[in-house]
This record gives C-alpha cells, structure tokens and sequence, in this order.
C-alpha cells in the first residue's frame, strides 16, 4: 500500500511540474463549459425553473452540470495524456520500471483529478460572477468529493479503453461518443424525470447521475436522490473503472 | 560455460501469424558484453522486448536472475535496465528531475536517491547540465542521460538497444567508452543490439547473429570471422605480377591467389606476419610495388555467408 502511494505520487509529481511548465493547457480545457454556461446558463435563467428544485434559476441548476462536463473533459486530456506518452515511447519506460501498475493508474488519476478540479473551479467561480446563487459556502468543499470521485471514475474509464490503443489519432473522438452519453443522461441540463420516455430509465444506470445529483446536494442543497446513494454509487463506480483500468494496464503491452 | 544470467528457451512471437521471433535458445553469461547483430526488422528489438517484460512472448519463456520473465515480471523489472531503441526522455523536465522521476519508480528513496542521481549524471558528464530542460539537450546527451536512467537502480544486466542509432561519429565514440567501462569497472552484464558490424566487432566478448528471427551464429567476433577464413594481402602491382604470382605459388601458406586490375589478391591466414616475406619475394623477382593493404573478413563478411544477403540488402527490402 505504502509503496504504491509512493509511486503515484512520484507520476503526479511528474506532471504537475510538466503541467507548470505549459500552462495554457490547465486553462484551456474550461473554456468550452464556461461559455455554454454563460450562454445556455444566462440565455434561460429566468425563463426555466424545475418546481421538484425548489424553483431555482436555471443558471445556478446548470453550474453543477457544466462542472460535470469539466471533469469528462478533464478525463479525457487524462487519457489523450497517456496515449501522448505511449506515442512518444515514454510510456514504456515507465511500464518497464517495477512500479506497480496501480500505482502508475492512481498517479495518472490523481494528476488528473488535480487538474479537474482546478477547472471546476474556474467553472464555479464563473457561475458565481454571472449570478449563480450556492446554497452555503461549506457545500463546495463537499462538492470538492464528488468532483473527485467522478473525475477519478470518468478517467479510470478513459485509461481503459486508452489501454487498447496505440496512438492518440482519433481517440478523443471515440472517447467523446463514449463520454457524451453519459453526460445527456446525467441531468447535466435538465432532471432525469423529462428526458424522453425510452431513454429516461437508462439514466438510472448512469453513475454520472448520482454524481451530479450529488453536486447539486452540495452546491445548491437540492437533490433527487438521498446524498448517501450519491456518494455511494460514485465511490462504488471510482473503484470499479480504476479496478478495471489497473488490470488492463497490469496484462497490456506497452510497445 | 559459467552459470548463466539471462537464459531463452524457445523464445518466439508472432505477430498475425508471422514470427519476428522463431525459437531463440541462448545463454547469457553474468558480466558478459553480449551483442545481437542483425539487420532492422530482423528481431533484435522484439526479443529485447520480451525480456524486459514490455510485450508477451507467444511461446516459450526465459529467466533473467533466476526469474521467470511472464511469471516474475516485477522482480525481472527490478534487476534490469533498458535502453530502448527510441529512449524517450520528459523534454518538459530537466535532467535531474528525469532522473529524479524514475528513480522514485524504481523505489529509491532521499539521500540514496540524490546521491545516486549524482553518481550517473557523474558517469555520463552530464551534470553540468543537469537543469537545463531535456529539451535543449543534443541527440548525443539525451542518450547518455538514458543510459544514466537506465543505470540508476544498479541494475544487474543493461539492454542496450541500437544504443548509438542516429548519432555522430564522436557522440558514439563517447557512447561506446561508457559502455565499455560500464561492463568492466561496474561489473554488469550488458546485452546490447545493433545493425552495426562495427560496434558488435568492437564491444562485444559473443555475437549472435540474428537474422528473420533466427539465431544464424553465435561465438565471438573472432572466430566468427573466422568463419570466413583467411585475410587477404592485397597488393598494386606496377609490373612484374605475372612473374611474381607464379614465383608465390610455391609457398605452402598461401590458399589461394588471383590478379585484377593490377592489384595481386592473397589469402592467408596470418596477413600481418607474411607481408615481410610477400615483399621479399616481390623485390627478388624485380616486381614493382606501389602498395600493400590487408583486408581482414568483417562481420558484414559473415552476415554475407551466412544468410547470403548484405545488411543492406536487408534493410533495402526488409522494411
């Protein structure tokens, strides 16, 4: 356990002084949520309310689901960043050290996460200054673990299937289709309960679901699910993709 | 044979059917400077593969230090360094905290760690350079750094694979000198591929020559030249050949000799001794001489007979 911490450690490290080093990238990533924020979020903001949301303004019930969109996006620089790695070779000299692979797949998470979360942050911060109103100021800290644990899930997914790759060409856009599904059947943009009646029961099966519903219980005190199924589904998913992520990455080839 | 280090048994892989590697059983032995020669594409990168546990043979298996490398991967992992063809380095990190990195993978800790960094930037001097980002570094000094990296954890066998590929004269000069003194003073195995006949000829104790994934050969430079057999004297001839060739057919040593274009070709074995005695011979039968050379078989002479292709050729339609 030690040693592995260890190692992830020693890989976030590794990017976090490569991330300095190019900073243009951390920000970049933002931009896209930030501006269907400000213009979906301010377009509608009077105009639609959910009563079962205790009637909050549209803009404030975005924030959360653009945050959301952050932390997919960031899954998927994550798992561009390894195939980059794998491209360029460095990938297999990381693989031909002793490191345990779960090391290797937790520090690529965790530098991940780090940058997921700075960037749900420019997304709050957006949202407050274009008026969104957060129900009380400790919930970002808690909205802090659900941020972490579907950034962490959503990354866990993108290093598997990057896993089965060999070079970046195409690979964001494979992910994207992937990844757009889970985000419409979320509730990023409007509760689950209006989503067509055919598709409405798979959103049940989609974790980001929970993780968004947990998202609005911290930020805006409102939610359609108990925070503790939140929380537990999330964690349960976290586990299950960096599971699956770590041995994949455990029987691969890293040619 | 002493007890072996590195030891393949059927060693294969195919790709879609294919072998790039077909039944390679050989023998390593501790602290030997082993060399695998052969053209690109003919093998040499997919067995080093294998043995650093980066892909899976398809049959059969090999021990590095008594360890099984499918079984026992990360024990095989700690006990070795690589040297990887095309080395990839972080160009965004500096020297040191390239190194910095993967010795934390490799699980050195504080000041075993610092001082180690020190001790192979020290080796390939590099440390003068040591915090100027990789990206600044010539072909010459990222490879160096790479085998810095590659020796950081006092690794019990270096593969070294087409270490000196793309680099000038003098960067592999340099190269071959920390190899070289690697193998002696730090006593580590070092196998190392190349296309070079040069570098196999100079470095390497035991060639084996591969070739469409087949072990061809396998002894030491020496006697693998010896396979060729005898040097030749070659000596240009201004007049007096004819006589002169006839006069040398009584000398017993000589196997067999031809005259082109005014250059009279001998072979012998021995070329370097028997030059004294071929000029002696020359002025007593009032030839006129204007040069003598020896061409001594290469290891490209070998690859020749034994596969009856050049290296170039290979490479030419291989890939």
């Amino acid at each position: 356990m030690r040693f592995y911490l260890y190692e992830a450690y020693s890989l976030w490290r590794r990017d976090m002084l490569s991330f300095s080093r190019q900073k243009d990238r951390l920000i970049g990533y933002s931009f896209a949520p930030l501006f269907l924020l400000a213009f979906i979020g301010l377009g509608f903001k009077n105009q639609i309310y959910f009563p079962e949301m205790k009637n909050i303004d549209y803009l404030s019930f975005l924030t959360p689901g653009m945050v959301a969109m952050t932390l997919l996006t960031a899954s998927n620089s994550t798992s561009f960043l390894m195939l980059w790695d794998r491209e360029m070779g460095f990938l297999k000299e990381i693989m031909v050290t002793p490191s345990s692979r779960i090391g290797i797949i937790l520090g690529r998470t965790a530098s991940g996460v780090t940058v997921a979360i700075f960037q749900s942050f420019i997304i709050l911060f957006g949202g407050i200054v274009m008026g969104s109103r957060f129900h009380r100021p400790e919930g970002m800290l808690i909205s802090l673990i659900f941020m972490a644990l579907i950034a962490s899930a959503f990354i866990g997914l993108g290093l598997s299937l990057a896993s089965f790759k060999k070079e970046t060409y195409g690979f964001s856009l494979v992910l994207n289709f992937i990844l757009y599904p889970f985000l419409f059947l979320s509730g990023a943009l409007y509760p689950v309960d209006r989503l067509p009646s055919l598709v409405a029961p798979l959103s049940y099966y989609n974790p980001l679901t929970y993780g968004i519903d947990g998202l609005r219980y911290s930020l805006l005190g409102v939610s359609s699910f108990s925070p503790a199924l939140d929380l537990g589904v999330m964690a349960a998913s976290c586990l299950a993709m960096l599971g699956l992520g770590t041995y994949l990455f455990e029987k691969g080839e890293w040619d | 044979m002493g007890n072996p280090i590195i030891s393949m048994k059927n060693l294969s892989k195919a790709y879609h059917g294919e072998k790039a590697v077909d039944n390679v059983n050989l023998e390593i032995d501790k602290g030997e400077f082993f060399g695998l020669l052969g053209p690109n594409g003919a093998g040499k990168s997919t067995v080093i593969k294998m043995l650093t546990t980066i892909i899976h043979p398809t049959e059969g298996t090999a021990t590095i230090h008594g360890h099984d490398i499918i079984e026992e991967r990360d024990a095989v992992r700690s006990c070795i360094g690589v040297v990887f063809q095309d080395s990839v380095l972080d160009r965004k990190l500096t020297g040191r905290e390239n190194l910095d990195f993967h010795a934390r993978l490799y699980g050195l800790r504080g000041d075993m760690r610092r001082e180690r960094i020190e001790e192979v930037l020290e080796l390939v001097e590099l440390k003068d350079k040591a915090d100027v980002l990789v990206e600044r570094y010539s072909g010459g000094m990222q490879r160096r750094l790479a085998i810095a990296r590659g020796l950081m954890h006092h690794p019990g066998v270096l593969f070294l694979d087409e270490p000196t590929l793309g680099l000038d004269a003098q960067s592999r000069r340099h190269i071959w000198k920390y190899v070289k003194e690697l193998n002696l003073r730090e006593d580590i195995t070092i196998v190392l591929t190349t296309h070079y006949m040069e570098e196999a000829d100079q470095l390497c104790e035991r060639v084996a020559i591969i070739d469409r994934g087949r072990i061809v050969a396998l002894d030491t430079p020496e006697n693998l030249k010896g396979l060729i057999g005898a040097d030749t004297i070659v000596m240009h001839i201004q007049s007096g050949g004819e006589i002169l060739l006839q006069s040398l057919s009584f000398f017993p040593w000589i196997a067999s000799s031809e005259v082109s274009n005014g250059k009279i070709l001998l072979r012998v074995d021995d070329a370097q001794s028997r030059i004294p005695q071929v000029v002696i011979e020359a002025c007593m039968n009032r030839a006129i001489v204007s040069h003598v050379g020896i061409i001594e078989p290469t290891l490209e002479d070998v690859f020749l007979k034994l596969t009856g292709r050049t290296l170039h050729e290979c490479e030419d339609s291989g890939n």
